[in-house]
């Protein structure tokens, strides 16, 4: 049975950008996917072709049970969006936006009223509700964001990034949301550049490089994928490298890899802690100084540089520092970028 | 039922956003006060209407042309308005609410209607103070001058799609300003808003005779009574009324649906 989010062969061109080049997705009702990716990658593209608000070049995509390309307007009543750019009128106050969306929910205007209510107290906003949002914080705006997506409580949400550009504090606060609602049932399909935030909140994580979901499965399976766990030492000669290459060629199951200039060696390992106090012994008996040793179990960022052979945070940083503008002529050209 | 309903409840926010930024409005009121204000003093004792060069005549003649110039450059605010939502993540959330697709820019054309009633009323009242007298030439009465308005708001109205096509069709907020304001000067000067257009170059009357906001500039001096009513033949002259009714209506009629289109298609 296919899942309360089902999408097929996507394909979505912007003149010569190939945005979208055939994605699948699948989600189970009730679940959280994760859609991993550096900018660019067709991340908010997929999102926007499944919440209606892009026509998909060709495939296919069900959302809730109902056809998207087929019947948009119910689709649409089925669905909460939240997206990457808060998405309130700055001049209205919170508890304004929050009403507006009801009544164009299609809410009768004492139905809004009541949904507005509860959801300023769940969100903890009913201190602000009467203050114009453009005197909000960042973080008071994607919670009241979110709060929008949630007027009718739909059974499928999608979230195009909603935490990039928060503090660590404000993230932490719209996990915390997130895990509720998601433990209510509802299904939810999550963009982010930010792996610990799949590793957090998703069940299932999509990888997704230049318009194709290049693996999915859970945190754990990804992780294995990459293989076990690393040793990972800093030399503090540079001319101890070769010798320092040496010992851990003798320990490791496979080759060691070496970056010269931040005189950094990685071998895979299986052992764990005590074979880490080997190698430590070994190198000192040599008479190596070291910097740094450690063992490295490996996280997303590098299930995503192994999959794609390229680290996806050069992008995210950028992204962080870029917090407005028109998220639809953004993905193009950002795409443009990444196929260079 | 829902797409009006909708529309109303977009209105409703541009309203509560209006009233937000005051300063907009008074803006929007300072500037046809002092074309009033300069017009009927600067220009006043040199311009000839019908004939006479009195200074009350001009005056008399004038007000049906500013009111019209000032209902037009609601063109601006709607087009920076619309321009403004689409460049802000918010027009992703109407986009994936199930509410009529052309609500959005209904909403915001009628809020805007609203703001030129408003304008054109405090106009009005400046006009009569600096000695607007309907009826100055031909008797009329409140129902015809009603109508006047009525026409202008109308025209309002129309040019305000104008400017949702303007403001769906640039990239920022500025531009649409300036892009729905820098034609409206030719239009609403090679027209017989300000001048006597019998007077004008016999190449450039026709025009100004054919131009759509000179219908309703004609229609209002002949319902508010005024000086200066063209003696023309062309058909908007002589029934401008009717031509003033028929040109707003195709002016919604077309670029409604060509701003419903591009709103839809926007962003894809």
């Amino acid at each position: 049975m296919p899942g309360a989010i089902h999408a097929e062969g996507l394909v979505k061109t912007f003149g010569d950008v190939k945005a979208l080049d055939g994605v699948d997705l699948d989600v189970p009702e009730g679940t959280v996917l994760g859609l991993l990716g550096p900018n660019g990658a067709g991340k908010t593209t997929t999102v926007r072709c499944l919440t209606t608000l892009l026509r998909p070049d060709s495939g296919t995509a069900v959302v809730a049970g109902i056809d998207v390309l087929k019947h948009p307007d119910a689709v649409r009543r089925n669905i909460g969006l939240s997206g990457q750019f808060a998405a309130v009128d700055e001049y209205l106050t919170g508890r304004e936006n929050l009403q507006m969306v009801g009544r164009l929910y299609q809410l009768k205007a004492a139905a809004a009223k009541a949904r507005a209510e509860e959801l300023l107290e769940q969100f903890h906003l009913v201190d602000a509700a009467d203050r114009p949002t453009k005197t909000y914080s960042g973080g008071m705006r994607r919670r009241l964001d979110l709060a929008a997506a949630l007027v009718v409580s739909p059974p499928v949400m999608f979230m195009d990034e909603p935490t990039t550009g928060l503090d660590p504090r404000n993230r932490q606060q719209l996990w915390e949301v997130i895990k509720q609602l998601v433990s209510g049932g509802t299904t939810l399909l999550l963009t982010t550049q930010y792996l610990e935030e799949a590793d957090h909140l998703a069940h299932d994580i999509a990888v997704v490089d230049q318009g194709r979901v290049i693996a999915q499965g859970t945190s754990d399976q990804l992780k294995a994928r990459t293989g076990g766990e690393r040793v990972e030492v800093v030399v503090h000669e540079r001319e101890h490298i070769p010798t320092a290459a040496e010992v851990l060629r003798g320990f490791g199951k496979g080759d060691t890899t070496v970056e010269e200039h931040t005189r950094k060696l990685t071998v895979p390992v299986t052992g764990g802690a005590k074979l880490l106090a080997e190698v430590i012994r070994e190198l000192d008996t040599r008479g190596i100084e070291i910097d740094d040793i450690g063992l490295r179990r490996p996280t997303l960022d590098d299930v995503f540089l192994s999959l794609t052979g390229h680290v996806a945070e050069l992008t995210a940083e950028e992204n962080g520092a870029n917090g407005s503008g028109d998220p639809a002529a953004k993905e193009p050209r950002q795409q443009k970028e990444a196929a260079k | 039922m829902s797409a009006l309903n909708d529309s109303l409840v977009i209105a409703h926010r541009n309203l509560i956003r209006m009233s937000r930024i005051p300063e907009m409005i008074i803006f929007g009121l300072i500037q046809p006060i002092m074309f009033v204000v300069l017009f009927t003093y600067v220009f006043g004792g040199s311009m000839t209407v019908g004939g006479s060069t009195d200074p009350d005549v001009y005056k008399n003649f004038l007000m049906a042309g500013i009111f019209a110039q000032t209902v037009t450059f609601a063109t601006a605010g709607a087009g920076a308005g619309i321009a403004d939502d689409m460049h802000k993540g918010l027009v992703d959330r109407f986009r994936s609410l199930p509410m009529a697709r052309g609500a959005v820019l209904t909403g915001r054309t009628l809020a805007d209607l609203v703001q030129t009633a408003v304008t054109l009323f405090v106009l009005a009242i400046v006009a009569l103070l600096v000695g607007w007298r309907p009826g100055f030439e031909n008797p009329t009465n409140v129902g015809k001058v009603l109508a006047g308005f009525g026409l202008l708001l109308l025209l309002g109205y129309a040019f305000t799609w104008i400017g949702a096509l303007i403001g769906l069709s640039v990239r920022t907020p500025e531009a649409a300003t300036s892009g729905g304001l820098i034609w409206l000067f030719p239009v609403t000067f090679i027209s017989n808003a300000f001048v006597d257009s019998s007077q004008m170059a016999s190449w450039l009357q026709p025009i100004a005779e054919w131009n759509p906001f000179s219908a309703t500039v004609q229609a209002c001096r002949m319902l508010f009574g005024d000086p200066g009513v063209s003696q023309s033949d062309a058909f908007p002259m002589a029934h401008p009324v009717w031509a003033s009714l028929l040109y707003s209506v195709v002016i919604v009629a077309i670029f409604r649906t060509l701003a419903v289109r591009k709103y839809r298609s926007a962003t894809a």
